[in-house]
């Protein structure tokens, strides 16, 4: 490990490996950093060592991560894996933990690729043991070769969900019922993106084949709900909601064991904010993204952004946007010119073009709730503190205009997350109590440690 | 609950989660071998004594929190379990580690 | 006019201001800023401290220990009226001493404020056997402390709350968001342009901090504020260990440990730098070993509200009379006082001992 490249890449999913794959065959002096002991980032997560089964439940996209991982690994490109990145600021020394030890490395060019959350789904009763993310049950799946027994629900809307539902089919688990939160309202709105998503047909097909096996396999399927709440003592022991059609609403309670919670995954901003990068809210997303050209280039001189941490974009687009950001830096850094890079990008762009394309049918569909982003006063929204929405409402009430008002009066936010599972709710319910806009109410002031780091290691420097 | 799929692998690691010995799949988190073993929380939170499992398995929720060979407030989720390990509950806050 | 004051600034100085003139039932308006800006009470060590001050300054020797008996009794009060805890504690103050140089300093220090305050001011200087019996976990690199039962910790952003709380219960106008335009001397007041429109007051206090200079010109005051940085660090949550606070580490009512001092000339930058960062660290560990094993949770980087003498400046403008301007970066322990003797100053009632000791004068500046 050098103290300085002339390329750092954080993140090592689709879009951190395609980048410094390709940067690295430019001839470019490039490190990837990661906090895995493996690449793949969440989405191919453990490729390289997961079982003969695992892949096979995990269906054929989950294989090009291989391809991908190995082709990272045969590219010359450092690997400093096991290596959180704890600091970033402006003046882009990055600080990361291995072993024990802070090291700071500065580079020429920075790319951050730090991917994507799941966005949070409070509602009653969502901190009791038994309720994961869906994106747990995937990680479950991929790292540990771990599928749920006993009862299992899915709630909560978007590809990822039924992604994982089908997965399980494959791998034999039970569902008992599926819970779809997706909004139904906006359907005819979203036809129009439908015909222009049609370049993506592939992913059309694809969610469609999803949706006929869950069909086929007899799952109960509950959709047009509201009330979504679990209950139990020390841990889940059921959820239950209204199905609601016209007038009439019936109450349905499910027995369950776990629970997995889906609502679309949100950019993870939290480096590029570091690093003093200009954000833009996209109302079609709902979430912030960070501002950039379509070679990646942030707003901050030295810095790139790839991949879904970005803007939501899908593993196959994340890689290809990386693939745009090596040959932007390879050019800015000399190694090819104006030329070669455009030509070497025009297939890219098309690819890109045609995966970016099932985008806003996506978006418009799995548009998430205002349930979930506005919750009940008595549904946490602070996990780590322990603070209900109806504190946040009447600190809002009180006087506080923005997030950073709210958590400093309420602790929301100031727990070990730092703000990961309520951000954007706090932001949500600033925004509808005051009339604001999202763009006005802001975000919560980003800090380091991003990621743990103790007092002697810190001492240690 | 959670079970292991068929033929996923043989090498095991024997750790101790609070009283009990368990063996486990080398190469999984702490996390995971706490579901895989049908622990029932992995710590009560500081503000009301609550339970919590594992969320999010990736390392951004914070709720994984145990006391791993004897350091408090570690993120289960981001540790591999090892031969004779011991794995606690984080009962709240930390509990204060004496040096000298 | 529609106001009787107007205060600008609902950090801790305005707010101590806004509430003690509302609580005598004037009519207040206060004009805040926003969910950005900058506010010392985020990097405030929430110390209620006494030793120390004014060892070189003898009026701020005693302002400071007439501000700290003030306080259980505003605690008491804000809880009365908003049902809010802040987490006061009188528990006493600790200062380590790492060397015999430092110690034998430390306590001529302590001999001037007792000497300032005619006795009043109570310390102890404790060697590390006394120390180590209060503080078990101090490590043996700290040879002894001076100690003082006046001194005290409390949650600065709860104060906050429970000031904004407070001046709701007395009925004060709040606009918070607000960015001040211009503020103006008219016949029978003042009038303040801002985000949300104008208002018009007989009497405008000044309270806003680093803007404090920017505003203070607009009525005619010379206010010297510098600006300081301080990085703070905070720890995850531990099972209690500390019961007293110090200057660079202090454990809060939730268990998470506070690391701080140190000062920077950066300008208007809240950022942190890892060399600072790792000084903090270093210390902290130095005096409590075992805290090496404890996981940081956040740093951050906070401005102070300095001014050149680091003693607070309490003046009414000579051009418009009427209109003052309290600047201090001692927010939390000056609150009592603020919202007592100053407030009640403000409102033209006695002028307070000493307050004509902390004019702009003595910095040799136009006083307006």
């Amino acid at each position: 490990m050098k103290s300085h490249y002339q390329l750092l890449v954080i993140g090592a999913g689709p879009a951190g490996l395609a980048a410094a794959a390709d940067a690295a065959r430019l001839g470019v002096d490039v490190a990837l950093v990661d906090e895995q002991k493996a690449p793949g980032g969440q989405i191919y997560r453990n490729v390289g060592a997961a079982g003969e089964r695992v892949k096979d439940y995990l269906g054929k996209d989950y294989l090009r991560g291989k391809r991908l991982v190995d082709e990272f690994l045969q590219s010359g490109a450092t690997y400093i894996n096991h290596a959180p990145v704890w600091y970033l600021d402006e003046r882009l020394e990055t600080g990361i933990l291995v072993d024990g030890a802070s090291h700071f490395i500065g580079a020429d060019r920075l790319l951050l690729a730090t991917g994507a959350q799941e966005r949070p789904m409070p509602l009653p009763g969502w901190q009791l043991p038994g309720v994961m993310t869906a994106g747990a049950g995937q990680i479950l799946l991929k790292s540990a070769a771990m599928l749920p027994t006993g009862r299992l629900v899915l709630a909560g809307a978007g590809p990822l969900l039924l992604l994982i539902a089908w997965q399980y089919l494959r791998a034999g688990v039970k569902i008992e019922a599926i819970i779809d939160t997706t909004p139904g309202s906006d359907q005819l709105e979203t036809l129009p993106r439908l015909a222009r998503a049609l370049p993506a047909l592939d992913y059309l097909l694809k969610g469609l084949s999803f949706m006929l096996a869950i069909k086929k396999a007899g799952i109960p399927v509950y959709k047009a709900i509201d009330n979504l709440r679990v209950e139990g003592r020390e841990s889940i022991e059921s959820v239950h909601f209204n199905t609601v059609r016209g007038k009439s609403s019936t109450e349905i309670g499910i027995e369950t064991d776990t629970l997995l919670l889906h609502q679309g995954v949100i950019p993870n901003i939290r480096l590029p904010l570091a690093a003093g990068c200009k954000v833009e809210w996209d109302a079609q997303q709902q979430s912030w993204q960070v501002a950039k050209d379509i070679w990646g280039q942030s707003s901050v001189d030295r810095v790139l952004v790839a991949g879904d941490c970005a803007g939501i974009v899908g593993a196959r687009a994340g890689e290809l946007q990386g693939r745009l950001c090596a040959l932007e830096i390879a050019h800015q850094l000399q190694k090819i010119d104006l030329e070669q890079r455009d030509r070497a990008a025009k297939g890219i762009k098309r690819s890109l073009q045609r995966h970016l394309s099932i985008r806003p049918f996506l978006d418009a569909l799995y548009a998430p709730s205002q349930a979930y982003q506005l919750p009940h006063d008595d549904t946490l929204v602070c996990r780590c503190e322990e603070v209900n929405a109806g504190q946040i409402r009447q600190a809002v009430r009180m006087g506080c205009v923005g997030p950073n008002q709210v958590k400093a009066f309420t602790r929301c936010g100031m727990g070990p997350c730092q703000g990961c599972l309520c951000a954007s709710t706090v932001a949500a319910l600033v925004a509808d109590e005051t009339g604001a806009s999202m763009e006005q109410v802001g975000y919560f002031r980003v800090r380091p440690p991003f990621k743990p780091i103790t007092l002697g290691e810190l001492a240690d420097t | 609950m959670f079970r292991l799929v068929e033929d996923s692998g043989s090498d095991t690691v024997t750790l101790r989660i609070e009283d009990r010995e368990y063996a486990v799949p080398a190469g999984i988190s702490v996390a995971a071998a706490v579901l895989l073993c049908g622990i029932d929380k992995v710590r009560t939170t500081p503000v009301t004594a609550s339970p919590r499992l594992p969320y999010c398995m990736m390392g951004i929720c914070f709720d994984c929190l145990m006391r791993i060979d004897g350091v408090p407030n570690q993120q289960a989720c981001q540790v591999e379990v090892a031969q004779n390990m011991t794995v606690e509950y984080q009962q709240g806050a930390a509990e204060l580690l004496q040096q000298e | 006019m529609e106001y009787d004051f107007i205060v600008v600034g609902g950090g801790l100085v305005g707010s101590s201001i806004a509430y003690g003139l509302a609580r005598q039932k004037y009519k207040v308006a206060v004009l805040d800023g926003g969910d950005r800006s900058f506010r010392a009470s985020r990097g405030n060590f929430g110390l209620v401290w006494v030793q120390g001050k004014g060892a070189d300054f003898a009026p701020y020797a005693k302002w400071t220990g007439q501000a700290a008996d003030l306080w259980p009794e505003l605690v008491a009060e804000l809880a009365n009226k908003t049902g809010l805890g802040i987490d006061y504690q009188r528990s006493g103050g600790m200062h380590f001493c790492l060397d015999e140089t430092e110690w034998d300093e430390r306590m001529q220090e302590m001999e001037q404020v007792r000497e300032h305050t005619n006795g009043s001011f109570e310390y102890e200087m404790l060697n590390h056997a006394q120390l180590k019996k209060h503080i078990p976990q101090i490590s043996s690199a700290v040879l002894g402390a001076s100690y003082s039962p006046q001194d005290g910790h409390v949650n600065p952003l709860y104060l906050l709350q429970a000031l904004q709380q407070g001046m709701d219960y007395h009925q004060v106008d709040y606009f918070p968001g607000q960015a001040i335009d211009r503020i103006e001397a008219q016949q029978g007041g003042f009038c303040a342009h801002s985000t949300q429109g104008t208002l018009s007051a007989e009497k405008i206090a000044i309270c806003a901090g680093l803007n404090n200079r920017r505003l203070g010109e607009m009525l005619g005051m010379d206010i010297p504020v510098v600006v300081d940085r301080g990085q703070i660090m905070i720890t995850e949550r531990l099972q209690p260990f500390l019961n007293f606070p110090t200057l660079h580490v202090r454990q809060t009512a939730e268990g998470t440990v506070q690391i701080g001092y140190s000062h920077e000339d950066v300008g208007l930058d809240e950022g942190t730098s890892p060399s600072v960062l790792k000084k903090l660290a270093s210390r902290a560990v130095s005096m409590f070993p075992f805290l090496a094993r404890v996981g940081l949770v956040r740093a951050w980087g906070a401005l102070r509200v300095m001014t050149p003498d680091h003693n607070p400046i309490y003046q009414q403008s000579v051009t418009c009379p009427g209109a003052f301007t309290v600047t201090c970066h001692s927010g939390v322990t000056l609150a009592a006082m603020h919202a007592g003797p100053v407030a009640g100053w403000i409102a033209g009632s006695d002028e307070p001992d000493l307050i004509n000791r902390f004019s702009t004068d003595r910095f040799n500046v136009s006083p307006g």
